[in-house]
């Protein structure tokens, strides 16, 4: 919602002004109250009044307060102020005071006119084209020596996330972390969600850690793959490697995700694996050779699911697949996270904070965790937006499975 | 009233205005000497001219030049470039003969009498095409006055002068599709008797009448306002005013009233 209060004043009473602007307001999609009028005794005496008008968006308001300024009603800031630009000193680096952004709709005041800033994410920049008219989130990796970009808060407009309909599913926001949710319920609404977004041909993003395989939860994953709710995938070299060594060997870090006992000289089934698939050049090679033949990044290859694995100073190996360089790795989430409605993390912590950073407040996050720091930790960080359920991810993707009616029968 | 020396259609700023259907200088030359004399004889009123100006064919239509209020003359602010220029003209003239010159915010752009028309103690402003609402509030301020502010939605009758004309505190003539709703109910509300004119006469300017006393004097071709205004007792005389109309003006539009 935006809003803003315009003031008009005149025989606004007699000359039947006053309701042509209120009828006006109401006529192009926006709310009015009067906050204080008014009426003069003598009829000479000129009227006054204070009109607050909310409209579901910023242009709808700019649009809204051109047509009743032509009606005399003027908003109380006679002129909006214009976002304040500055060009970027270096490249990589934005001016001192640069405007850094949250995670939520923003807009700019450029020449008179509010312009949506595309590609929002939080901890950014805002590069302005003015000939273009166009404003655009930035990272400061990005910005480009001379780029112009907003300073100061002057001129830009967040837009808060609307509140939920009361026992709308993610209204339980208001108390994100629990781990005494009646979880079934949640499990279930989580699962509806994920309908209505493919329902509507949404994409749903899935952020895994490798607990996921060692609780042997694997086949709940690539059962949602193989049934089209994951349409992107990031990980690091962890779940990939763990992944494939329960489909090489049978275990996961050495121990047999089905029996669970350590494998002798099982630590070196870890090593072996990744080993193998360098070998064979790359994950999506292996599925082709036949050396996988089920489990998480199997079911990704030939369901054609993207992945994006991200690299991390303790890999081993790491995987060809392993971005190494972060910036590289980040830039490449960025571009993947595009367009994703709905984000499911999955015990990982660092994944899922360096995604919640990537992801605008309106994508629907919900994070699983044995850990209810994790959940914290993400919210704290800026994803305020995120679900937190405490659970360990085996019984929740079982659930969660059963919810949408998925018969998973592979075993991992 | 100024002189059709230079006028002509030069360029196009109302839908009347067609640079290829060009007026008759001498014919508008004629037409505008007769309208000065039937105002003279007939109303009587006194009439007093300023010189027209080369490259300034709509200088002739004196009732957008401003307002005159008491010893004020509030200066028009032109919506169109092509009539700015006039405006320093006339308040030099006005500033000559002893009158205060005011002026408005140029954010605001204000045309004068051709907007704002009195009705008795009532006043009325048109606004939207040519004047803002803004300039008329800061002229009620200026004159203490009520001034209803009526919202004009024809291309057409761009001026409130072009579809509004008030023949006494009870009665006017007007041209209903010139305004939207509100400015209606406001007439409606405010004028007892109220005149509405055809489309063919509106288009004949009907509305664009000079008003004395009991006298009114405007373009041919409107027999039914005529017929309307003499069984109230009003005096009608016609005088023929086409060279102007290929401009969008009448009678109305070539006086300004000073007082």
């Amino acid at each position: 919602m935006a809003e803003t209060v315009v003031q008009i004043s005149g025989h606004i009473i007699d000359s039947l002004i006053l309701p042509k602007v209120l009828d006006l307001i109401v006529s192009l999609g926006a709310e009015f109250e009067i906050l204080d009028i008014q009426v003069g005794h003598r009829r000479s005496d000129r009227s006054h009044a204070r009109i607050k008008i909310e409209a579901p968006s910023p242009d709808l308001l700019d649009h809204v307060l051109a047509k009743i300024r032509e009606h005399g009603a003027l908003p109380e800031r006679v002129e909006e102020e214009s976002v304040q630009i500055e060009a970027a000193p270096l490249d990589g680096v934005f001016p001192d005071c640069f405007y850094a952004t949250t995670n939520l709709e923003t807009w700019v005041r450029l020449e008179q006119q509010w312009i949506p800033v595309e590609s929002i994410e939080m901890d950014c920049g805002i590069r302005v084209n003015p000939s273009t008219r166009k404003a655009q989130c930035v990272p400061m990796h990005r910005v480009k020596n001379g780029d112009l970009v907003v300073v100061g808060q002057r001129g830009v407009k967040v837009v808060p996330l609307e509140r939920q309909q009361p026992g709308a599913p993610f209204e339980f926001m208001a108390s994100p972390v629990s781990t005494e949710q009646p979880k079934g319920l949640l499990i279930r609404e989580i699962a509806e969600s994920m309908q209505r977004v493919r329902r509507h041909n949404g994409r749903i993003l899935v952020v895994a850690g490798p607990g996921l395989v060692h609780t042997g939860a694997s086949k709940y994953l690539a059962g949602l793959i193989e049934n089209g709710y994951v349409q992107v995938l990031f990980a690091g070299n962890g779940l990939a490697v763990h992944d494939m060594e329960s489909d090489l060997y049978g275990t996961s870090l050495g121990v047999y995700v089905d029996k669970k006992i350590r494998a002798s000289e099982g630590h070196e089934h870890h090593l072996w694996t990744i080993n193998r698939i360098r070998r064979a050049g790359g994950i999506r090679q292996a599925v082709e050779q036949g050396l996988i033949r089920k489990g998480i990044f199997y079911s990704c290859v030939k369901n054609g699911v993207e992945f994006v694995l991200a690299g991390s100073i303790r890999d081993d190996g790491p995987l060809p697949d392993v971005i190494t360089d972060t910036l590289q790795a980040q830039d490449l989430m960025r571009e993947k996270a595009r367009g994703v409605s709905f984000a499911l993390m999955i015990a990982t912590t660092l994944h899922a904070i360096a995604t919640g950073n990537l992801l605008p407040a309106s994508v629907k996050t919900v994070c699983v965790d044995i850990n209810p720091a994790v959940v914290t930790k993400l919210t704290d960080r800026g994803t305020f937006q995120a679900l937190g359920l405490v659970t360990d991810v085996e019984p929740f993707l079982r659930e969660l499975c059963s919810d949408l009616e998925l018969d998973v029968v592979c075993s991992s | 009233m100024c002189p059709p020396s230079y006028y002509g259609i030069e360029y196009e700023i109302n839908p009347w205005m067609k640079r290829n259907r060009q007026s008759d200088a001498a014919l508008a030359s004629r037409q505008w000497n007769e309208l000065r004399r039937v105002l003279a004889e007939k109303l009587p009123a006194e009439i007093q001219l300023i010189d027209a100006v080369p490259k300034l064919p709509d200088m002739v239509f004196t009732a957008n030049a401003g307002l005159v209020w008491q010893n004020k003359f509030i200066v028009s602010n032109f919506r169109h470039e092509v009539r700015r220029a006039e405006a320093p003209h006339f308040a030099q003239w006005f500033r000559a003969r002893g009158f205060e010159i005011v002026y408005l915010p140029e954010k605001y752009y204000f045309e004068g009498e051709g907007d704002l028309l009195r009705c008795g103690e009532l006043w009325f402003a048109g606004y939207h095409i040519r004047s803002d609402m803004m300039a008329h509030q800061k002229v009620a301020e200026i004159v203490d006055r009520e001034i209803l502010s009526l919202e004009l939605t024809s291309g057409w009758f761009y001026h409130l002068d072009t579809c509004f004309c008030p023949l006494s505190e009870q009665t006017a003539l007007f041209y209903p599709p010139a305004f939207d709703d509100y400015a209606k109910t406001v007439l409606e509300e405010h004028i007892p008797d109220l005149i509405p004119v055809p489309a063919q006469e509106a288009e004949r300017f009907a509305c664009n009448a000079v008003v004395g006393d009991n006298d009114v004097v405007m373009n041919t071709g409107c027999p039914l306002a005529r017929k309307k205004l003499e069984s109230r007792g009003f005096n009608v005389y016609e005088t023929p005013l086409d060279e102007f109309l290929k401009a969008g003006g009448s009678a109305k539009c070539l006086t300004l009233i000073m007082g």
